[in-house]
């Protein structure tokens, strides 16, 4: 009888003592992009352990129901890899504003038995692969870029997201620069309809179809072909070199960007200039309202994005993914001013 | 039953009240679902109007759409999946009522119905890893000649219809024989005895069982078909998400449930999502005609035919309504 009531009176404390350490946590919600996912999560948990009264939350949906979540405020912040289009930033309760937070690349994936060198893909080449027009791999095209490849006479299958994504948002962007064909027949958006190939869903989804298909070719966020340990090919840039996707490549798309940012920062860097920079980088963004009605969670975003600005930058390349270049981090700090706190 | 002759207290008449207002309420979440589809793909309706049932095109960004390739998908895997579950279902069990072995039943029974219970993503993640290569050796492996006929044309890629029809296949195996094996069981035991009393053979007298329950076999079947119709995630990830209108059993293909499980999320765009909604209008339009057409077999195999009058059929279609 008395054992009874001390475990009880003791399992009482205990309850008491857990939601007293829960009260003092602010949790704020965001969802968005999977592109950027693995940083994100990196990030919110390293800033958990510097300041363990804030949980930052984050669902990995998608860059549209990102979009679509933070305009109808179900979450406190949104992540997408496009920009918002004018329409749907007009179509939210306030004005969103985005900033960058970091760089990532796409690159293309393949799986050809007895080719492990790297294969250069001219951009052309790479846009008729996926409009179907280059059904081979030992195609002149393809050859003529990599004379000292011995390239098998295999039907090339192609692989796309069957999901809507920034990752693909990102490519068709790419390819719609570089084939008008493309820009005219297929277009730019998170979802397509795609001439030729089966789909996978999200990133691992297409990861896993081209290494299980024999002569498939695909595209993948970067850090997924290096986990996955997945080859990966070199793209044609503007400037015509060959670039294989690494961090210093991505920031250098950036770089040449940073001139002509526009306030908004919604800017496409796809197919940069100069001789370094790889052909397939993107800024993925941050969604924030400028007056949010929850200051205290705004706040709290601000540091959190100071912090990320700063210090986070250095987890980028770790994970794969590039840090912004300075000029990029002085501009975005000035705008995370304009939230009205 | 309601012919009885009953005292009708007020108990009674409030426990008819109550069980008829669930029943009710069952229809009244049907309609609503309906209804809410409807509402909530207007944008769509409008702008294709029947269109939409005939058209191949899905193209997000010019902002057409034609879900004819999905309901493609949708009706042959299912009826892939049927032609290959159905003879291994009722082989299951008739294998099960009439030919195990006591002490072995019990194990059997259980096995088949714990394959209902594995989750779908489960079944899907299965496929992708073991059910796919095997199909695609299989593909490589087809012989020139049936490669160039229409129902085997295409690169072995393993997903693709075959894929789909194979996993949907295994995944409605054990609904179907586990409402099978209760039919047959249902079959009284004087059918059995007065075949076998007129001479029959142990195979003739199953035949004459399996005749006896014919009508719950249907419905068992029929089942199955509905488990198909809606399955999505082992679907979408072997049936290579294609959209296109095909016959080959090698081709990509894609179903309705999959684009809108693959889709739903990222549409930001108005007519996307109600286009995505309407695919769901689709599906459940589809489902309740197939439902409808099952029931109207039913029906028609469970009336007694004039000549006599078997009671126990009638009973019987009653246990599987």
């Amino acid at each position: 009888m008395r054992s009874r009531n001390t475990i009880l009176a003791l399992a009482l404390g205990v309850g008491l003592a857990a939601t007293g350490a829960v009260a003092g946590t602010t949790a704020i919600n965001g969802a968005g992009a999977t592109f950027p996912y693995p940083i994100y999560s990196k990030w919110f948990s390293e800033y958990n352990k510097l300041h363990p009264d804030v949980q930052i939350n984050y669902q990995s949906i998608g860059s549209g129901g990102g979009i679509r979540q933070v305009t109808n405020q179900t979450v406190f912040f949104g992540a997408t890899d496009g920009p918002m289009s004018d329409e749907q930033l007009q179509q939210a309760p306030g004005k969103i504003l985005h900033f960058p937070t970091v760089l990532g690349a796409v690159v293309p994936i393949y799986n050809l038995a007895g080719v492990d060198a790297e294969l250069r893909f001219p951009a052309a080449v790479l846009a008729d692969i996926f409009l179907g027009k280059i059904t081979k791999w030992n195609d002149p095209a393809l050859a003529k870029a990599n004379p000292e490849v011995k390239l098998p006479d295999q039907e090339i299958n192609v692989v796309h997201r069957s999901d809507g994504s920034g990752t693909s948002y990102i490519f068709c962007d790419f390819l719609g620069k570089v084939s008008k064909e493309w820009w005219a027949k297929v277009g730019v958006a998170t979802a397509v309809n795609w001439p030729v190939g089966l789909g996978g869903k999200g990133n691992e989804g297409v990861a896993g179809l081209v290494k299980q298909t024999p002569g498939a070719i695909g595209y993948v966020e970067l850090i997924y072909a290096l986990q996955n340990k997945q080859a990966y090919g070199m793209v044609e840039n503007k400037d015509g070199n060959y670039v294989r996707a690494s961090v210093e490549s991505v920031t250098a798309a950036a770089a040449a960007a940073a001139a002509a940012m526009p306030a908004d920062f919604r800017v496409s860097i796809t197919n940069a200039p100069g001789k370094d920079a790889y052909p397939i980088s993107s800024f993925t963004w941050l969604l924030l309202y400028d007056s949010p009605g929850d200051k205290t969670k705004a706040k709290i975003m601000v540091e959190f994005m100071r912090w990320a600005l700063g210090e986070g930058q250095k987890l980028a390349p770790e994970l794969g993914y590039a840090p912004l270049p300075e000029s990029v981090v002085k501009l975005d700090l000035e705008a995370l001013k304009k939230i009205k706190l | 039953m309601a012919t009885h002759s009953q005292r009708k207290g007020p108990s009674d008449l409030g426990f008819r009240l109550g069980t008829g207002i669930f029943a009710l309420f069952v229809l009244a979440l049907v309609a609503a679902i309906g209804l809410n589809l409807v509402w909530e793909s207007r944008q769509a309706l409008v702008k294709f109007g029947f269109r939409f049932w005939r058209t191949s095109t899905w193209d997000p960004v010019a902002g057409e759409f034609g879900a004819l390739p999905f309901i493609w998908g949708t009706l042959y895997s299912s009826l892939l999946a049927l032609l290959l579950a159905t003879p291994i279902s009722l082989g299951i069990a008739i294998f099960l009522a009439e030919l195990c072995p006591r002490w072995l039943r019990p194990l059997l029974v259980f096995l088949t119905e714990l394959l209902a219970a594995i989750p779908s993503v489960v079944y899907g993640l299965w496929a992708v890893f073991v059910l796919v290569p095997l199909v695609r050796a299989l593909e490589a492996a087809t012989p020139a000649a049936l490669r160039n006929t229409a129902l085997f044309h295409g690169p072995p890629v393993g997903v693709g219809m075959l894929s789909a029809g194979l996993i949907l296949a295994i995944m409605v195996i054990p609904y179907t024989s586990s409402v099978a094996r209760e039919i047959l069981k249902a079959v009284p035991g004087s059918q059995r005895e007065a075949a076998y009393g007129l001479g029959a053979t142990r195979f003739e007298a199953i035949q004459r069982v399996v005749h006896y329950g014919r009508v719950g076999i249907v419905g068992a079947v029929m089942l199955g078909l509905g488990r198909a119709l809606g399955e999505t995630m082992a679907v979408t990830m072997v049936i290579g998400n294609n959209a296109q209108v095909s016959l080959s059993l090698y081709a990509p293909s894609h179903t309705m449930a999959a684009v809108i499980a693959n889709e739903f999320a990222e549409a930001a765009d108005d007519l996307h999502l109600n286009a995505l909604i309407e695919i769901g209008l689709v599906l459940f339009l589809v489902t309740l005609v197939l439902n409808g057409l099952s029931r109207l077999l039913i029906w028609r195999m469970s009336r007694p035919p004039s000549r006599r009058v078997p009671a126990t059929t009638t009973a019987l279609a009653e246990v599987t309504r």
